[in-house]
């Protein structure tokens, strides 16, 4: 791709009262990329940014901007520019003076800040709002102001917060395009930190996926939903039912005492593995044909699919189907070799991928419980 | 409904206590001592006072300036401060509240006076006495020292109110810590500054006690003459007047902040 912009090097970060937040980050970010920190509340995504924004200093290690050591540079001096997690628009200026905020520091010509912030207001559609007060508009506009307020400066990097964490579904999806758009069009290097991972995954060309303050996995979506490193990254990312396997050569996988054909290689032989099977990969044949054989014990309308919950000898999967089974039923499942992931054993094997003690409510109270950071 | 007779039993209260005391002000400044008829003589006898009530506007601004020059830094040390912090020192801030008003200023007379504490120590270092009591700045002096700590709890409140964010976006679009202050934190902090030199200004205009203690002959504001009015020379007409007087006049300088600052009267004394 294109030169290296941004570089973190080895930064930590651990705050006054103890708490470690950032833990080793090693991380480069290209001009014109589009990069995503995805994780849960606490992983500590908000605290990158915010480092390199120039917001907090690292407790150690080091912040790069184009082979520039910028540790000490404050905010104002930053070629960067930041849309904040709900806006922070300014409420004593209307729309009109919060996007000409940056520009007017800068002591450009009055002429050249109308042409700026007129042309901004064309590409957020919000032309005749010029005069409005900010906290007259609805989430949605406002979120566009504070776009346009950061974009209108032309920074090299926009970081930004959780941009869309107010806004309902639809408006989300609107947006995302919307910004995927922005971001090829004026060729600018977006930082965007979520928790959503759909959010991540489409607008994304490299997700970089962190808990405990560590980075846990850096790749573009494909690898991070197909190749996912451990065992969290497999349950952040999509849903997974993870077991325990034994990698018994090359492209030989067992668990549940039987051999499966799989894709990976390159690990030692009875080595003990974590598999990682997709619910939509999964085939559901009669009994008799099936790989392996169990007892559906719930199902769930989700719209496009049911979610279904079978149980094999007691460890419970999540298999996602087009056709209705019923509960109590017997039934099979193929594997295909393409459909078997295999994982290094990590310190988040055995915590994820068992629905045991699945829900249907269960993903919307995780969502719903997030917030800031 | 409901919210009208939870609120009844105040209602009940300005009635009895303030609109019909207003309304026997009115009478009282529009008639005569004697024969009770209608007149604007009381009116027309206002002329004489005009060089005092312009006095105590004069040195009651000037007091309320003085409050927000010292009062802000004050105000937004303790909306930086730290949540136990903050409450320790607006504890601070109120603790002179706590004494009587007519304590404080009585002090002040021991501090001022020619034969008070600060002229017996400059007498004991050798130094000339200074001519401090009976003055105009005296009586600047104890309004600022009496009222200062409303300047600064409606001040810190609005600073305090501040997002954050709202700090680090101006920094973000470039503004350094100065201009930080000056285009983001000034500008929200209107409406505490407007409450805080109304909240200062309002009871200084019309304050009687400080300018007879610390004052003279020669800085005799507005509240003295009222008073006087009414208990030294027995013309209750003419102080009703006065009164009336200065009524129309704290609302026209109120009403005229809130114009500046754009904000409505109910913001302002209720930040």
């Amino acid at each position: 791709m294109s030169k290296e912009l941004i570089r973190l090097s080895d930064l930590t970060m651990t705050f006054e009262d103890g708490e470690t937040i950032l833990n080793g980050i090693n991380l480069y970010i290209n001009d014109q990329e589009f990069l995503t920190l995805l994780g849960p509340s606490g992983c500590g995504k908000t605290t990158t940014l915010r480092i390199i924004g120039g917001f907090l200093t690292p407790t150690s290690g080091d912040v790069f901007f184009d082979g520039k050591r910028i540790n000490d540079v404050p905010p104002y001096q930053r070629r960067i520019n930041t849309v904040f997690q709900r806006y922070a628009l300014f409420p004593h200026l209307d729309v009109y003076d919060n996007i000409a905020f940056g520009l007017r520091l800068s002591k450009l010509p009055e002429k050249e800040v109308d042409d700026r912030v007129t042309e901004m207001l064309e590409t957020i559609s919000l032309r005749g709002f010029e005069n409005r007060h900010v906290t007259s508009l609805s989430g949605g506009q406002q979120q566009r102001v504070a776009i346009a307020r950061a974009l209108v400066n032309r920074p090299e990097v926009l970081l930004l917060d959780e941009p869309l964490g107010a806004l309902d579904m639809r408006l989300r999806k609107d947006m995302q395009v919307e910004l995927k758009r922005i971001q090829q069009a004026m060729g600018i290097t977006f930082v965007y930190v979520t928790h959503d991972q759909e959010e991540a995954l489409t607008m994304s060309d490299t997700v970089v996926v962190m808990d405990k303050g560590r980075i846990q996995q850096i790749g573009t979506p494909q690898d991070i939903y197909n190749e996912p490193k451990n065992a969290f990254v497999a349950d952040f990312i999509g849903e997974s039912n993870i077991l325990d396997g034994i990698m018994r050569d090359d492209l030989l996988v067992e668990f549940f005492g039987r051999k499966f054909e799989c894709v990976d290689k390159g690990f030692g032989k009875n080595e003990p593995v974590d598999v990682v099977i997709r619910p939509e990969d999964v085939d559901i044949v009669p009994p008799d044909q099936g790989h392996l054989c169990g007892t559906v014990t719930s199902i769930t309308f989700k719209g496009v699919h049911f979610d279904i919950i079978v149980d094999f000898k007691g460890f419970k999967w999540l298999i996602q189907t087009t056709d209705y089974q019923p509960v109590g039923a017997k039934i099979g499942i193929r594997l295909n070799p393409e459909d078997i992931h295999v994982m290094r054993k990590s310190g988040y094997s055995g915590q994820f991928g068992d629905y045991s003690s699945y829900s249907a409510e269960y993903d919307e109270i995780a969502e719903g419980g997030e917030d800031e950071e | 409904m409901r919210n009208r007779l939870l609120s009844a039993p105040y209602l009940v209260w300005v009635v009895l206590f303030t609109v019909v005391p207003l309304g026997v002000v009115f009478y009282f400044a529009f008639t005569d001592s004697i024969t009770g008829r209608f007149t604007l003589a009381n009116m027309a006898g206002m002329a004489t006072y005009l060089p005092i009530i312009m006095r105590s506007i004069w040195l009651s601004l000037i007091s309320a300036m003085i409050c927000l020059v010292i009062g802000y830094p004050v105000a937004y040390c303790i909306a930086q401060a730290s949540p136990t912090r903050q409450k320790f020192y607006l504890m601070l801030v109120m603790l002179p509240m706590c004494m009587s008003f007519l304590l404080r200023t009585l002090a002040w007379v021991s501090l001022l006076e020619d034969t008070g504490i600060i002229n017996n120590f400059l007498r004991a270092l050798g130094l000339t006495p200074l001519p401090l009591i009976r003055t105009n700045g005296a009586v600047v002096l104890g309004m600022v020292y009496n009222y200062i700590p409303y300047m600064i709890l409606p001040l810190s409140t609005v600073i305090m109110k501040i997002d954050p964010r709202l700090i680090e976006a101006a920094q973000d679009l470039g503004c350094n810590n100065a201009m930080v202050f000056r285009r983001v934190v000034l500008p929200l902090s209107v409406p505490g500054i407007v409450s805080g030199v109304t909240m200062v200004f309002v009871p200084a205009v019309s304050t009687f006690y400080i300018s007879q203690k610390l004052g003279s002959t020669g800085t005799t504001l507005i509240g003295d003459v009222i008073e006087s009015q009414f208990k030294a020379a027995y013309n209750p007409n003419l102080g009703a007047a006065m009164s009336l007087v200065l009524m129309v006049l704290i609302f026209l300088c109120v009403g005229a902040m809130n114009r500046f600052s754009g904000t409505d009267g109910e913001e302002v004394m209720a930040p």
